[in-house]
């Protein structure tokens, strides 16, 4: 098939491009207009962008801002009709009712653990093979790289079932391994990693292995080192994908216990439903708040690691 | 006095002797990082898509000590239903209008944002911000945004003289419930692209444009159209794939319903192999999606190769 033939050209062609320089805030596309029919439009078109932001905003803020005021209202106000803007009686009730009728703590420490390995195992396995695949020799290697690859094509929602049913098999129902584990291998961050290591100086890395330095040793201390925005950027992607799994988890627990939060989250609606919208909302809010503020740090990385990687 | 090791025949055999040994010791330490990640995918990847492609020739409930081989009968039932042709079609509805819309409102979006102003950055964020939400989450505060009495769409519609449908008890309406909710959550990312592809078109073609007289319209349809075809490409391979995985909002808001009406491929694969216990037909529906997914990579693939222009 010639279209294996060289597998930059194929992640090129699907975009998968990396351009790590590309950082920092966005160049400014269209020069200042010259003339005063181009400065009119210039203006038309500002306006207009600041309409859309607008809009955007309240496209996007609203319901949040919606989910964020249910949780502070009485039952009562929220069953008043017409619904109300702002709650005309801030009640924290909500959230320890949340907290009781559901062991969320229980869920945090499960979402904690399952998402800490889980993205540990992808981020390890991610620097480590991708460091392989760049810098060590094997035989048939790229054929190796392509058989990685080609996981990128085979996402987990279509194994689920045989999965199941290994991991039933080895007893892992009900068990953070049985979270853990199935998703624990790492195709697209191998790549991605892969990538930005060829990007990295040789002279540095050679120089290194001149004075002595190991494999081990050249990536603990020069490539990771240096390889810290691709690092950051897939690691706060995998530990949101992590966080917010919701398939996988719903169908190898069973137990109360052993549920994370958005199986929690998911459950707690079931019971409570539409009796309590508000305590369902504070849930909610225990769900989302610990990744809206790692978005709220991190989101430069987030946002620009994304972007990079639909640019070549 | 001349040592054993000056002898130039000598040393390039030691040479060469270290050069193999440490090549020997490289490919090992290959195998030793590379070896669990393509283990992990060998039995967790490979094998399940293996598997799947035998489950659909069997009879099975996922209990009884042995699978009935009936080779083609599930496929045979499954294309000769009409529930399964429901099925398809509702995937198709999904992921054409999640898709065209999300594409078509980030595009939108992007052009308007792609200008000086305050706060452009942090608004981009902002937009963004949905794709890093549990979409668990996502589809239990829509459910209540969507409640016909006391959500908050319920008061634009009543403002604009409207009554709200019974979104999530009508078929079509749960169906456009879901595409909604799913274009909320990925407009930004579709925005973030489409910015950066706009960036990446070269100021020069629009100086070049503008010398030559074109306007707006023509620069747009001209430049910036044709500029972004590349990241269009990749926005659609992405978001299509992305759109057949499509399953916590589904579960969460509609469980598939009323009847089967947002029940999707994946949802459908869910539903008989963990419900039903179906093994055979959710066979079927597992072979199904990874030989859909699969032929839309290799298409874009080579459309891609074809036709899009790389500005």
């Amino acid at each position: 098939m010639t279209m294996w033939d060289d597998e930059d050209a194929i992640m090129a062609q699907i975009g998968w491009t990396q351009d790590w320089k590309r950082e920092g805030a966005l160049p400014q596309t269209i020069p200042a207009p010259s003339n005063r029919v181009e400065y009119r439009s210039g203006q038309l078109a500002r306006a207009a962008g600041y309409g859309g932001m607008i809009l955007a905003l309240l496209i996007i803020g609203l319901p949040v801002y919606w989910m964020i005021i249910g949780a502070f209202k009485t039952s009562a106000e929220i069953y008043r009709m017409p619904p109300t803007w702002f709650p005309h009686t801030l009640t924290f009730a909500n959230f320890g009712e949340a907290w009781r009728s559901a062991p969320f703590g229980r869920y945090y420490i499960n979402t904690i653990i399952t998402t800490a390995f889980g993205s540990g195992f992808e981020i390890f396995f991610a620097a480590t093979s991708a460091f392989a695949f760049a810098f060590l020799p094997f035989p048939r290697k790229d054929w190796l790289f392509l058989l990685l690859l080609a996981a990128l094509m085979i996402p987990n929602q279509v194994t689920i079932l045989p999965n199941y049913l290994t991991v039933a098999s080895l007893g892992w129902i009900n068990t953070y391994q049985g979270i853990v584990v199935p998703g624990a291998a790492v195709a697209y961050g191998t790549f991605l990693l892969r990538q930005y290591y060829r990007t990295l100086p040789t002279e540095i890395l050679d120089a290194a292995r001149v004075d002595g330095a190991g494999h081990l040793r050249v990536l603990y201390s020069i490539v990771l080192p240096l390889s810290q925005p691709a690092l950051i950027t897939f690691a706060l992607l995998s530990l949101v994908a992590k966080w917010n799994d919701f398939l996988w988890p719903l169908l190898v627990t069973n137990t109360r216990d052993m549920r994370v939060l958005p199986i929690g989250i998911f459950w707690l609606m079931v019971e409570e439903g539409t009796i309590e919208w508000g305590v369902v909302m504070a849930g909610t809010l225990f769900v989302v708040l610990p990744i809206a503020l790692i978005f709220l740090w991190a989101q430069r990385y987030i946002v620009d690691g994304i972007a990079a990687g639909a640019i070549r | 006095m001349t040592s054993h090791a000056a002898n130039p025949a000598t040393l390039r055999r030691l040479r060469g002797h270290i050069r193999l040994r440490q090549e020997t010791r490289d490919a090992i330490l290959f195998a030793l990082l590379v070896g669990p990640n393509l283990l992990l995918f060998a039995i967790f990847t490979y094998w399940p898509l293996l598997y799947n492609g035998y489950l659909s020739f069997v009879q099975w409930d996922l209990l009884a000590p042995i699978k009935i081989w009936v080779g083609f009968d599930n496929y045979r039932f499954l294309f000769g239903s009409a529930e399964f042709a429901r099925i398809l079609a509702n995937t198709f509805v999904f992921t054409a209008a999640s898709v065209g819309l999300t594409c078509l409102l980030g595009l939108v979006a992007a052009l308007l944002l792609n200008q000086k102003l305050v706060g452009r950055d942090a608004v981009r964020s902002i937009i963004f911000s949905p794709a890093m939400l549990s979409g668990a989450a996502i589809g239990i505060i829509w459910i209540y945004i969507f409640d016909p009495r006391y959500g908050l769409l319920d008061i634009f519609i009543r403002a604009l003289g409207g009554r709200s449908p019974n979104w999530l008890l009508s078929g079509p309406w749960a169906m456009a419930a879901v595409i909604i909710v799913y274009v909320w959550k990925n407009l930004g990312y579709a925005v973030v692209i489409y910015l950066a592809g706009l960036q990446a078109i070269p100021r020069e073609l629009y100086e070049a444009a503008r010398v030559d007289g074109a306007n707006a319209w023509a620069r747009l349809w001209h430049i910036t159209l044709p500029g972004l075809s590349p990241v269009t490409f990749f926005l659609f391979l992405t978001t299509i794939l992305a759109s057949f995985q499509a399953f916590d909002i589904i579960k969460v808001m509609t469980g598939g319903g009323p009847v089967d009406a947002t029940t999707t491929l994946i949802y459908y694969l869910y539903q008989e192999g963990f419900v039903g216990f179906n093994a055979g037909r959710a066979g079927v529906a597992a072979v199904l999606l990874f030989v859909i997914m699969l032929s839309f990579t290799i298409v874009q693939m080579r459309f891609t190769e074809r036709h899009v222009h790389y500005a």
